[in-house]
């Protein structure tokens, strides 16, 4: 009896001692940006060994959720928070939470066809139907129309989506709004929507996960999502009517046009952009960060970081296959870190 | 008349050579598991995962140092936590109550046995979480504290009332008072039981993933002190296990056969303990 | 130990002793009521908690496929269905395997085979749920889209049971992944009543010149069959409130079909992935009244489990008496 005393005083302490170590500071959210993230906190906490940021990549919903309830310290989303939301966050936190860009993403259509490993383009008439549940196969016109070298199977689609609140659901749903009368009327934009076909995948990490291993699947990730894993993804025909496919160049063209006129909030949509060769599903994702902040070390060191960010941590963007902010978005956001008191 | 015996007596051996296959089939399952884990989880068990952190997202290597810390954690506080309340709440029920508290306290208790553990979950994130504003060690712990509880209590009160009356008699009639008696008779003649129930209590909230969701909710680096969130290594295979990277499949299958491993230990450690006491009591 | 009274010597003997049970007794009895207190603050906040939903939607929960959390409409049908189909071929694959082993642990094993093996059905009884959703993901699933789907679908995907592609993930898989965890309950209860039964029973069928079989199932497990029910309550209690291997497995949809190779979702599921981002009072509550749907349901089998297998195992005690 002693000897376990003893031990469990010795583990408590021992984990006492760790607690010495530093500032430790939670955020969530997003999963669009999860890759960027952990390599940006792990280079910093590399730099400032005193200071670890854990983020937990569990969907841009519940990071808006858990930053309005103050269990974490910051929050991520790739889908702007609407008016109810920062008017919720108002009134449960008496003080306002802003938003900051950190790169530029893109949701790209990724597929696991059989025998199909090109790159198939699809036209957004094609993406809402499929999502909708109205184009079924594989070999449907829709698919094949813009695909005709592209030998296509006659299976059945398996539509796979977000299971969780999702910032990357939010710019897929915004964009086929924009494109889909029909989508907008029956499903419309939001973090979770009542999808009309499909499996659910947590995270992107799920989604990314369930079209590995579903033959016949196509879903919603993020460019690097996909890149990393080598599955194949496609083009998108955009609103001038190219066949794009997502990668830097053409998502920091999306972004061209939105950076010139940046709101102070920094709460833009940039899909469907217009620009010969953007890539229409492309995106901003934020950080959540409230603007008033009571814990001086933790509030200083996300300022730090913030501060780092558009400097340094842009040039850790383009491996990871995310376009860095314009110039325009980083001297606006400089000022705006000042709000953060 | 000799043939509807034959078939009968057919039947009968072909039925009860079913019967032993379901058995053997039931077994056999979890030999099939543990050698599955052994062999996709031994190969990825390395000196690494033991000891180092989890690296960024889709690069390969790193460990589950902290999850595996953070278990431990979880687990002692939840002891410290749900023991108590179960074995003091047990000793009451044997030693003190009437059958009309005892009644309802095991009601009460066996009532909490069965809710789901993503129930507790929720009832941890209102209790813990809201209130303090942060997903904590305290908050997982309390979750698993609140389900080893039941198994505690009530295996305490069985293993209690289990004790010879002549040890009780003999006790009190060398002028013991009762709480005497208790500490120094009859408790130490039940411990082996209670211990029993104590490490089967821990087997069971170890692998627990469901209640931790809300409550320790994840950390990839280490966790100070117990008011900050905390990896744990069910949390850890459940987020591993649902992604798409080779590596963290890897890395999931090894903390499974450590997990697992583990509560395997314990149950043979508890169960042997139980079988060599039950025969008679200490003098 | 605590409970030390007041040690001064001009006390009496007697009122020292007491003082000691005294505090004894009360220092316990708070624990005690502790658990008690635990246990009804716990399903306060359940109904509390849920209150929100439970007046704007009423029964119409219960009924409604709507979960839509745009439109702040939650009606919760979806997932009960998903529930119940999930336990349902659980139990049916469960169940036969489970008192088919039983019968062989409890009739024909020698009493140090017997243990032997329920010893390693205890242990499957401790894997965790998270292990068996490891290995739903990487057997389970390919096992469904490989081997089982073609052999079924095939031959009977005219049914709409086995209608419509395969996922992998579906409600069959998460059947199985719940049937295999279910199965330790069912064989270590079943076992316990079916030796609860007296001798004499099958010593009797036996003299009238039944088979070993003919006397362990006409005789024994219709005396056992309240026991061997409560078995297969507990065991379905377990697998609706079963949370970890069901999301792994299940497709996390949430859509009502009639084939068993299609998406589903379940209760426990849903709170699971959603309930950290539920965004406003309503959505949040409407986790909370799944919450206490689930406890409700696993607390009424759970009651009617105990009562049944209690009542076989004093049948048993009183007849042999």
């Amino acid at each position: 009896m002693k000897r376990t005393a003893v031990l469990l005083m010795a583990v408590l302490v021992a984990s006492g001692v760790v607690w010495a170590q530093g500032l430790l500071i939670n955020g969530a959210g997003a999963s669009f940006p999860y890759p960027i993230y952990s390599k940006w906190f792990d280079v910093y906490h590399q730099k400032n060994g005193n200071m670890q940021f854990n983020y937990q990549s569990v969907g841009s919903g519940a990071g808006i959720k858990q930053v309005t309830e103050g269990t974490v310290d910051f929050g991520a989303s790739d889908g702007p928070m609407n008016d109810e939301q920062l008017k919720a966050y108002q009134d449960k936190r008496g003080s306002e939470i802003l938003h900051f860009p950190t790169v530029l993403g893109a949701a790209v259509p990724t597929y696991n066809v059989p025998g199909v490993s090109a790159t198939l383009n699809f036209t957004p008439e094609a993406l809402a139907g499929i999502f909708l549940g109205k184009i079924t196969k594989w070999n449907d016109p829709a698919i094949t129309g813009p695909n005709q070298g592209v030998n296509l199977p006659g299976n059945e689609i398996v539509v796979v989506h977000r299971s969780d609140g999702s910032g990357t659901t939010y710019i897929w749903t915004d964009y086929l709004s924009k494109v889909s009368d029909e989508w907008k009327s029956k499903v419309n934009k939001a973090t979770s929507v009542n999808w009309p076909v499909g499996l659910g995948g947590k995270g992107s990490e799920g989604v990314t996960a369930l079209i590995k291993q579903t033959p016949n699947s196509i879903g919603y990730v993020e460019l690097i999502y996909a890149a990393q894993n080598n599955i194949p993804y496609g083009t998108v025909k955009n609103a001038a009517g190219t066949f794009v496919k997502a990668d830097l160049k053409s998502v920091s063209e999306a972004a061209a046009g939105a950076a010139k006129d940046m709101p102070e909030d920094f709460r833009v949509s940039i899909t469907n952009a217009p620009g010969k060769t953007a890539y229409p599903i492309s995106s901003f994702t934020w950080l959540l960060i409230p603007s008033k902040i009571q814990d001086n070390a933790k509030r200083d060191a996300i300022k730090g970081f913030l501060t780092w960010m558009l400097a340094d941590g842009q040039t850790y963007a383009e491996q990871l296959s995310y376009a860095k902010l314009p110039k325009e978005v980083i001297e606006k956001e400089k000022k705006a870190i000042a709000k953060v008191q | 008349m000799g043939a509807r015996l034959r078939w009968r007596k057919f039947v009968s051996n072909f039925m009860l050579t079913l019967t032993g296959i379901c058995a053997v089939v039931s077994v056999a399952v979890l030999f099939f598991i543990l050698g599955y884990l052994l062999f996709n989880g031994g190969t990825s068990i390395n000196w690494d995962f033991f000891t180092k952190l989890p690296k960024p997202v889709g690069e390969t290597g790193g460990g589950m140092a902290n999850a595996i810390v953070g278990s431990a954690k979880l687990l002692a506080a939840a002891s410290l936590f749900g023991v108590p309340i179960g074995f003091f709440g047990g000793i009451y029920l044997a030693e003190f109550s009437g059958s009309k508290t005892a009644g309802v306290v095991r009601y009460a208790a066996d009532l909490l046995n069965g809710v789901p553990s993503i129930v507790i979950g929720i009832f941890a994130f209102s209790i813990v979480v809201r209130p303090f504003k942060t997903f904590s060690t305290l908050a997982g712990a309390f979750a698993l504290g609140l389900m080893m509880i039941p198994i505690t209590l009530r295996s305490t009160e069985e293993f209690l009332n289990a004790v010879p009356k002549m040890l009780r008699e003999g006790a009190m009639a060398l002028g013991a008072s009762k709480w005497k008696t208790i500490a120094t008779v009859i408790v130490p003649a039940a411990y082996r039981g209670i211990l029993t129930a104590i490490l089967l209590a821990l087997a069971r909230v170890a692998g627990e993933a469901a209640p931790l969701l809300f409550t320790a909710f994840g950390n990839r680096y280490w966790s100070q002190g117990w008011n900050q969130p905390t990896a744990a290594l069910p949390e850890m295979i459940y987020r591993y296990a649902g992604s798409p990277y080779e590596d963290w499949h890897r890395q999931a299958w090894a903390a499974g056969l450590v997990l697992l491993g583990f509560i395997l230990i314990i149950n043979i450690l508890a169960r042997t303990i139980l079988a060599r006491g039950i025969s008679m009591p200490r003098s | 130990m605590q409970g030390a009274g007041p040690i001064s010597g001009s006390r009496s003997f007697l009122s020292k002793l007491r003082e000691g049970d005294e505090i004894a007794r009360l220092i316990t009895f708070i624990f005690a009521a502790s658990v008690v207190l635990i246990t009804i603050s716990l399903v306060y906040e359940l109904w509390i908690g849920s209150a929100l939903p439970r007046h704007k939607f009423g029964l119409h929960f219960f009924v409604s496929q709507d979960w839509d959390p745009v439109m702040d409409q939650y009606g919760a049908l979806p997932f009960i269905y998903g529930t119940l189909v999930t336990s349902a071929v659980a139990l049916l694959l469960a169940i036969p395997l489970g008192i088919g082993a039983s019968i062989f642990l409890a009739e024909l094993a020698p009493p140090r085979i017997s243990d032997t093996l329920q010893f390693f059905i205890d242990l499957l009884a401790a894997v965790p749920s998270v292990i068996y959703g490891l290995l739903g993901i990487f057997i389970i699933v390919p096992l469904i889209r490989n081997v089982i789907y073609p052999a079924l679908n095939k031959p009977f995907g005219f049914l709409p049971i086995f209608k419509g592609p395969s996922y992998g993930v579906g409600f069959l898989t998460a059947g199985i992944v719940l049937a295999i965890m279910v199965i330790p309950y069912i064989i270590s209860v079943s076992r316990e009543v079916l030796l609860s039964v007296p001798r004499d029973q099958r010593e009797a069928a036996l003299a009238l010149g039944s088979t070993r079989w003919e006397s362990t199932w006409k005789v024994v497990v219709p005396f056992a069959k309240t026991g061997i029910m409560g078995s297969i309550f507990l065991a379905l209690a377990r697998a609706l409130g079963e949370t970890m291997a069901v999301t792994m497995v299940v497709g996390n949809s949430p859509k009502i079909a009639a084939s068993l190779f299609a998406p589903g979702y379940s209760i426990a599921a849903v709170i699971a992935n959603d309930f950290t981002e539920a965004t406003g009072e309503l959505q949040t509550q409407a986790y909370i009244e799944l919450g206490l749907v689930l406890f409700l349901l696993t607390f009424i089998l759970n009651g009617l489990a105990r009562i049944l297998i209690i009542v076989t195992t004093q049948k048993g005690s009183k007849v042999s008496n």
